[in-house]
């Protein structure tokens, strides 16, 4: 033993070095224990003695975990760090540091109290959001697990005290506090079920199985003077592997990851669980898991980064400008003006050290134009953004009912990245569908059964029905060149005839949804047991004998209601089995080798139990797309059930097997029109010897040794797959969130493209491709896939041209097509997505997959996801939003600029990743459209204008160092300079940020088109931002000229007497606050009271402030003692001044927009009108006309799919019509 | 990290309080559906805008103009013609003690009506320079008891280790030409009393501060203070120690009260003591009448009326503009999608 723990401990000081290292061998299952040494493999856990770990060499760390950014004592420097990584407020630090100083224009106070202000602000923002992740953490880390205590007893215990080694026991549904040695179940053969949907996402069942050797410890007592050792691997993030060796009772067990129970996985079926502590807390593999989400930024932040360097350099250059002209005037003229006391002067005005005097002028220069550089815009695009994401979470439209979850907005610094978004990378279970089967339709012998409508079929029915109404009304047939200017009776006649053939199917109701989970069947030729009377009875029989026996489910008996629930591996099997129940064939028990299946209804009228057994399971793969199993029923026969993918059935039948071929093929084409995942179900008997002779073959090759075990079994089960007898098909529907078609109609209208990636197999992929309308029929496919063959057999150069060739081609075929309403769909599997990803062929998948309508990758990796999002993001350059739910699409959340997490369902890791979190998929549409559009404009506006403020402002100071000898004097008061962005023109901005709309939310939906604006930028483009600068020194000339010369140098006022500087300076920074108040008052589209108040009211603070500062004593006020009462408010040409100048300043920013608007509107400007003419009540049709218009040209959702089906039905009649010889081109 | 919910039975008690508290609660606030009013520009509106701009610029501007055209204002630059035909180094001459008195004489060559102001103008005086600015102390203009406050009045704070009343160059500098006018050899009394700000005498300006060492140093800047007369009574030092924006300026010497008649000579005898010469100064008299506007100031009235004229001719173009292009307003036409059918 001790040795042992010395050689444990020489091993552990490799752990920090190498503990990253992967496992290099796993010899799994492999007869011997495996000789744990070397790097990596260090770890010792001493069962049930939890007490050894707390001494040094042994002590691994505690089960406390923290994903906070600060703690108490680092927040500080830390979070001070984090807000002097900001250029600007390095420089207005530098600035606050020099106030002190005589070189600075200004008192120290003026420059350290915006700072303080500023950095406060966004600290205290900083630390609300640690405090928010540090109350999750606690909350976490306060979770009760039951711990061995001693002797037998387990007690309660919080998750931070769990230590290695300790027994823990966990109850059902409850989630494993750290990574767990599996020792025994509540099942006696030692197995339990675990999800694991927060560590991958997958919401089926794992099994998990002890060990034999510990199958003993099934109770508490047991554990009395339960011990023993585990050694393993280093803490490491592979979830997948897992290398140790468990010694106990004086054997060696080697281990395996099918007894580890991982953290944050949640134990399901089984009633309790013992496990010893392995890895704790940031040890545990979900915990060396997730990474550092990494800071995002917006585009727009980006962009403001390079207008505030562009800023820098004006300030630079006209700090320049300024020393130069200060040197000049210093060295060439100061020495002359003796009322300055030339020979007795400081240094920074010496001409005699005139280099000194010039560098710290410099500095005073830089210090002073500092007005430039908005030094409250930061924080206050924070408070916006604060503000902004407020309302996200509050917006009770995008509250789940059902979950009791609001949005969330997790990180306020993307909000107007939301309004830019170009591609949506969504994941597919959970996220688009709820992972829910309901069986909704089968055809059996050549009858299609099941009267109820897919989603698709609705909403493809209604929209059409309305269509079809607008069109007839309208004649508008722009879209249908060939058929324009048909009389309008044939018109009518052909639309009827196409209502004829698509509204039949839309008879169901949408509120009637099926009341049993998984079954949305509905026809009574089927139900309750009128199959029977059926001629084709039989045929019935054995179909729905298929769904209760083909399958791998396992059932599970309520005791209360004595109904069976299934746990499926694939949620298909559970729709199959629930349908079967329905129909009366109640599977309810599963032996390892028979199935019983209670018959309800049957020839004798009375419940029959009958028992399969089964010979044989021929498993389903992905290649095989097929299962089968093969029974002998209680008759004695051999029958072969299988189940698999059309193609692939068609494919193997017999002769006489073909009998339903055709009207079962009508009826597949059907399904899979309308959005549902079809399997074709067959059947073969066998005679005795048959089965015997290949049960044979099929035995060996099962004990075959080798690595074409896999092939041969393959080869095997190929030949029985033969000559079956098709009896018909199952239309499943994989349930959508609620929603989800709709919104993705709705953003692809706005222009965005949406690529799924999923880890899902293909069919699954391609199916919910359907149901989205992501795709349609008609629409070209491109499946680039790899033989698996290929991949093992040949060299990986072969490989990569394999697949190049297959992308290259694609892309051909792309470029060729002539027809514009053509649409591709690239499909992708994630093996070859391996091979796409590398360097030097992703540019051309990319290129390809942006050529598609829509990008489904499958089988991929939570890796790949990220890659895949990373290539996107960075080979297109647009703004990227990944949407997922599961821990596997954490690293695509974190990748995408934005990341969304479905939020409600259990799994948080997405969400905890993520930088907005929603219930359902369907609420982005309303994040994207209405908030992410609302955002966009503000924080562009408001950016811009914050620019044009500061530049008016910060000017007007540069130009009166050129009539004060660049001597460093400023006009303004100091109290002026630091009201100015703080107090008088900070709150109109905010609001501008918070409240503005352009237009109302519901038009946003409406018109989703209007999306397009942010996207591309057009509220944020250089052009944009430059016109606003260049409207800031207009300004900036305007007012400082224009007082200047009104001011210039006689009386102003009855009674004689001239202005001073404080005169001229107050009223030259009053210009300045009406001028930008009435600017930001042009800028908005959208008053409440709120603006109202923000905008007239600072204004109105100005004069107060004045009004106060005046009344103050000379003490305070110096200068502007009583400046307003006295000297200015009884001039009128203050008042004139005023006026005139506000006027000039924004009269050709006015002339600008009422051009703009008069004779080049935007989309929203018309919006606007027609609100505000409230034509969209007086002329309803042209609204809604133009609303369904608003919208990009996509080739996804509904709307183009409906497109494409009237396209193709008013082709099919034209082709009647000609056929009929009706010249339809002409009059007759 | 993970879930909230290691729900186990029996917690939907829980769970729907939960989801009381999380809902959101509606307000028009919160769900951004405030009433508000969202003025578009139309066509008429920005017509109208224009014109009412223009209907009220134009008539200031004419009446700005008017009033500026009533003011008389007489300019008489006397720098270089009151220092003696043979004098080259005039800066020599004016800091010499010499007798600098000098007479010049003002023709009036309109009415100018009671109180015509005096003022002298300075061109090229930095009076705005940061140092100068900065070179004054306030608490001891205004206290007796802060004499010693001069700190802020470097390099003409102390002299032999006393405080100056009142420190600071901007004192220290005081203009000290002076003017006497005749007319017909009837001396016209110059009104000094009143041309300070009131609040400045009163409270920035000290009753019981007496100038103090001023002007005792080794360098003499401008003009000597009385020290018997307090700074609150020292208008001309009130009036100079406000500093002018620009490096021309021209500050209010005192009032004649009484009507001047067109074609009336006026003799001006002035004391040439104030050193411009070094800098290239100009020194001017100036005798002005005031309007509502304050002084002679065409600039005003050209400016609104540049800006009215502007704004009819903005509205007259969007007019005719409007009357050849019209778009009807909220025309969906010309919404992008129906402009550009198909090329998104």
């Amino acid at each position: 033993m001790t040795k042992g723990r010395i050689r444990a401990r020489i091993r552990r000081s490799h752990l920090y070095t190498f503990g990253c290292l992967r496992p290099q061998t796993t010899e799994e299952g492999g007869p011997h224990p495996l000789q744990l040494h070397g790097p990596g493999y260090s770890r010792t856990v001493y069962c049930n003695q939890p007490l050894i770990h707390e001494k040094k060499s042994l002590f691994y760390c505690n089960n406390n975990i923290s994903t906070t950014k600060y703690n108490v004592l680092t927040f500080l420097p830390k979070a001070l760090f984090e807000q002097f990584r900001r250029v600007a407020n390095i420089y207005f630090l530098l600035a606050a540091c020099l106030s002190a100083s005589p070189i600075s224009p200004f008192s120290p106070l003026s420059m350290i109290a915006p700072l303080a202000f500023v950095v406060g602000l966004s600290m205290a923002k900083e630390a609300l959001e640690d405090s928010r992740r540090f109350l999750q953490d606690v909350k976490v880390n306060n979770r009760k697990v039951s711990v061995h205590k001693s002797n037998g007893e387990f007690v309660p215990r919080s998750w931070q005290r769990v230590m290695v080694g300790d027994v823990v026991k966990v109850e059902k549904d409850q989630f494993f506090p750290a990574d767990l040695l599996l020792l025994s179940s509540s099942y006696e053969d030692g197995i339990c079920y675990v999800e694991t949907m927060n560590l991958d996402g997958e919401t089926n069942l794992k099994v998990k199985r002890s060990l034999e050797a510990t199958l003993s410890l099934d109770n508490d007592g047991a554990f009395w003077d339960f011990s023993g050792t585990i050694h393993c691997e280093d803490p490491n993030p592979n979830l997948y592997s897992f290398v140790g060796n468990f010694e106990y009772e004086r054997q060696v067990y080697p281990l395996d990851p099918s007894q580890i129970l991982l953290r944050d996985s949640k134990l399901r079926n089984t009633d309790y669980i013992y496990g010893v502590v392995i890895f704790t807390g940031h040890d545990s593999k979900v915990m060396q898991n997730s990474t550092k989400s990494p800071s995002k930024r917006s585009t727009i932040e980006k962009k403001m980064d390079h207008i505030i360097y562009t800023l820098f350099t004006v300030l630079i250059l006209i700090s320049f400008i300024s020393s130069i002209g200060f040197v000049v005037k210093t060295k060439f003229q100061v020495p002359k003006w003796w009322y300055l006391q030339p020979d007795n002067i400081e240094y920074q005005y010496d001409p005699k050290k005139i280099m000194l005097a010039g560098m710290s002028h410099l500095i005073t220069a830089l210090i002073l134009y500092g007005y430039l550089i908005p030094i409250s815009l930061y924080v206050s695009i924070e408070i916006v953004k604060v503000l902004q994401a407020s309302f996200i979470n509050q917006d009770i439209q995008m509250y789940d009912e059902e979950t009791g979850t609001p949005a969330d907005a997790r990180t306020s610094n993307l909000n107007e990245e939301l309004g830019q978004v170009d591609t949506i990378l969504s994941d597919k279970t959970g996220t688009l569908t709820c992972n829910q089967m309901d069986f909704l339709k089968c055809s059996i012998a050549g009858t299609s059964y099941g009267v109820r409508s897919s989603e698709v079929e609705l909403a493809a029915a209604k929209q059409m029905a309305s269509d079809m109404e607008e069109q007839d009304t309208e004649s508008d047939l722009s879209n249908f060149p060939m058929i324009k200017g048909r009389v309008p009776r044939q018109n009518v006649r052909r639309a009827e005839e196409i209502e004829l053939e698509t509204v039949v199917t839309s008879k169901g109701d949408e509120d009637k949804r099926p009341a049993i989970k998984g079954f949305g069947f509905e026809d009574s030729r089927l139900m309750n047991g009128n199959w029977l009377k059926d001629p084709k009875a039989d045929i019935m029989l054995l179909f729905f004998r298929i769904l209760s026996v083909c399958h791998t489910a396992i059932p599970e008996v309520n005791e209360e209601t004595g109904i069976c629930t299934y746990e499926a591996e694939s949620p298909d099997e559970g729709a199959f089995l629930v349908a079967a129940r329905e129909f009366g064939f109640e599977f309810f028990r599963r032996t390892q080798s028979t199935v019983v299946v209670r018959e309800k209804f049957s020839a004798s009228g009375g419940v029959v139990e009958r028992e399969y057994k089964i010979l044989n399971l021929l498993d389903f793969t992905s290649k095989r797309k097929r299962m089968s199993v093969i029974v002998r029923d209680e008759e004695g026969n051999i029958i072969l059930f299988c189940k698999g993918a059309d193609s692939i059935i068609f494919d193997r039948l017999s002769e006489n097997g073909k009998m339903y071929l055709e009207a079962t093929t009508r009826h597949l084409n059907e399904y899979g029109e309308n959005g549902l995942r079809t399997l074709a179900l067959a059947y073969k008997r066998l005679n005795e010897q048959e089965y015997t002779e290949w049960n044979n073959e099929f035995h060996k090759a099962r004990t075959a040794v080798g690595t074409d075990r896999e092939a041969l079994l393959e080869e095997v089960s190929d030949l029985m797959e033969r000559e079956l007898i098709l009896i018909g098909a199952t239309a499943v529907e994989d349930k959508l969130q609620k929603g989800v078609p709709q919104c993705i109609d709705k953003l692809a209208q706005a222009g965005l493209k949406i690529w799924v990636l999923t880890g899902d197999k293909m069919e699954t992929a391609i199916n919910i491709g359907f149901a989205c309308s992501l795709l349609r029929q008609g629409m070209k496919q491109i499946c680039i896939t790899l033989d698996s063959d290929a991949v093992t057999n040949d060299r990986l150069e072969v490989v990569k041209g394999n697949i190049l060739n297959q992308i290259t081609n694609a892309a051909q075929m792309i470029n060729m097509e002539k027809d514009p309403h053509a649409a591709f769909a690239l499909i992708i599997d994630g093996k070859t997505l391996t091979y796409a990803l590398e360097d030097d062929m992703k540019h051309q998948f990319l290129g390809l997959a942006v050529d598609c309508a829509s990008v489904i990758c499958c089988r991929v990796s939570p890796k790949q996801k990220a890659l895949v999002t990373r290539l996107v993001k960075e080979g297109t350059g647009k703004t990227t939003l990944a949407i997922g739910d599961g821990a596997n699409d954490v690293g695509m959340i974190q990748e995408a600029d934005i990341g969304v997490g479905i939020s409600g369902v259990e799994g948080m890791q997405a969400v905890m990743a993520s930088d907005f979190s929603i219930a359902q998929f369907r609420f982005l549409e309303r994040l994207l459209v209405i908030h992410g559009h609302w955002c966009y404009k503000r924080i562009a506006q408001m950016i811009c204008y914050f620019f044009y403020k500061n530049i008016a402002f910060g000017l007007t100071i540069f130009y009166f160092e050129a009539f004060a000898g660049f001597s460093g004097q400023s006009v303004y008061d100091d109290w002026y300079m630091i009201l100015f962005n703080v107090v008088l023109t900070s709150l109109p901005v905010i609001s501008l940020g918070v409240f503005e709309q352009d237009v109302p939310s519901e038009v946003c939906l409406q018109f989703p088109a209007l999306y397009q604006q942010g996207p591309k930028n057009l509220f944020f483009d250089w052009y944009r931002i430059l016109g606003w600068m260049g409207n800031g020194l207009y300004s900036s000339l305007i007012i400082f000229f224009l007082v200047i010369i009104i001011f210039y140098d006689q009386a102003f006022r009855i009674n004689g007497q001239t202005a001073d500087m404080a005169a001229v300076g107050t009223t030259m920074f009053t210009c300045i606050i009406c001028a930008v108040n009435c600017q930001i008052a042009l800028t908005m589209s959208h008053f409440t009271w709120i603006q109202h108040l923000f905008v007239w009211g600072s204004i109105a603070t100005w004069y107060l402030f004045l009004l106060l500062y005046g009344v103050l004593p000379p003490k305070y006020s110096k200068t502007a003692y009583q400046i307003l009462i006295e000297v200015l408010a009884p001039a009128p040409i203050y008042w004139t001044a005023t006026l005139l100048v506000t006027v000039a300043c924004i009269l050709p920013y006015l002339a600008h927009i009422s051009f703009q608007r008069c004779f080049n509107p935007m989309d929203h400007h018309i919006i606007q009108e027609i609100k505000y003419y409230k034509k969209d009540i007086e002329d309803r049709h042209m609204w809604t006309r133009e609303s369904s218009k608003a919208r990009q040209e996509t080739k996804i959702g509904f709307t183009a799919r409906v497109e494409a089906k009237i396209r193709q039905l008013k082709g099919r009649l034209q082709k009647k019509q000609s056929a009929l010889g009706v010249p339809s081109p002409t009059y007759t | 990290m993970s879930s909230s919910g290691a729900a186990g039975a029996g917690s939907t008690d829980s769970t729907a309080a939960r989801r009381n508290t999380k809902r959101p609660k509606y307000s028009k606030f919160t769900q951004q559906e405030l009433p508000a009013c969202k003025p578009i520009l139309t066509p008429r509106a920005v017509i109208s805008a224009f014109l009412l701009v223009s209907v009220v610029f134009v008539p200031v501007g004419v009446a700005s103009l008017l009033a500026s055209r009533k003011v008389v204002e007489i300019v008489y630059r006397y720098d270089s013609k009151c220092i003696p035909k043979n004098v080259t180094n005039k800066v020599a001459y004016i800091q010499s003690s010499a007798d600098k008195a000098c007479s010049i004489t003002l023709n009036v060559t309109k009415h100018m009506k009671s109180p015509v102001y005096i003022y002298y103008q300075l061109d090229n005086f930095y009076q705005n320079h940061r140092r100068y600015v900065k070179s004054r102390s306030d608490e001891q203009l205004r206290k007796r008891g802060e004499e010693n406050e001069t700190s802020t009045c470097k390099p003409e704070d102390m002299v032999n280790g006393r405080a100056i009343v009142p420190c600071g160059l901007i004192a220290w500098s005081l203009f000290n030409d002076t003017y006497s006018f005749s007319v017909n050899k009837r001396n016209l009394t110059v009104n000094k009393k009143g041309i300070s700000w009131k609040s400045d005498r009163n409270h920035k300006f000290g009753k019981d501060v007496f100038p103090k060492n001023f002007q005792n140093s080794s360098i003499i800047g401008g003009a000597h203070l009385n020290e018997s007369i307090p700074l609150r009574e020292q208008e001309d030092l009130i009036v100079w120690m406000r500093t002018a924006a620009l490096p021309t300026f021209r500050k209010l010497y005192g009032k004649i009260e009484e009507d001047l008649k067109e074609g009336e000579l006026v003799n001006v005898t002035l004391n040439n003591n104030y050193n411009t010469y070094s800098f290239n100064g100009k020194k001017k008299l100036v005798l002005s009448t005031t309007t509502w506007l304050g002084g002679k100031n065409d600039f005003l009235g050209i400016a609104y009326l540049t800006v009215g004229g502007l704004c009819f001719f903005l509205a007259l173009a969007f007019t005719i503009v409007y009357f050849v292009k019209p778009r009807q307003l909220g025309d969906p036409s010309y919404l992008s999608w129906n402009r550009n059918p198909g090329g998104h």
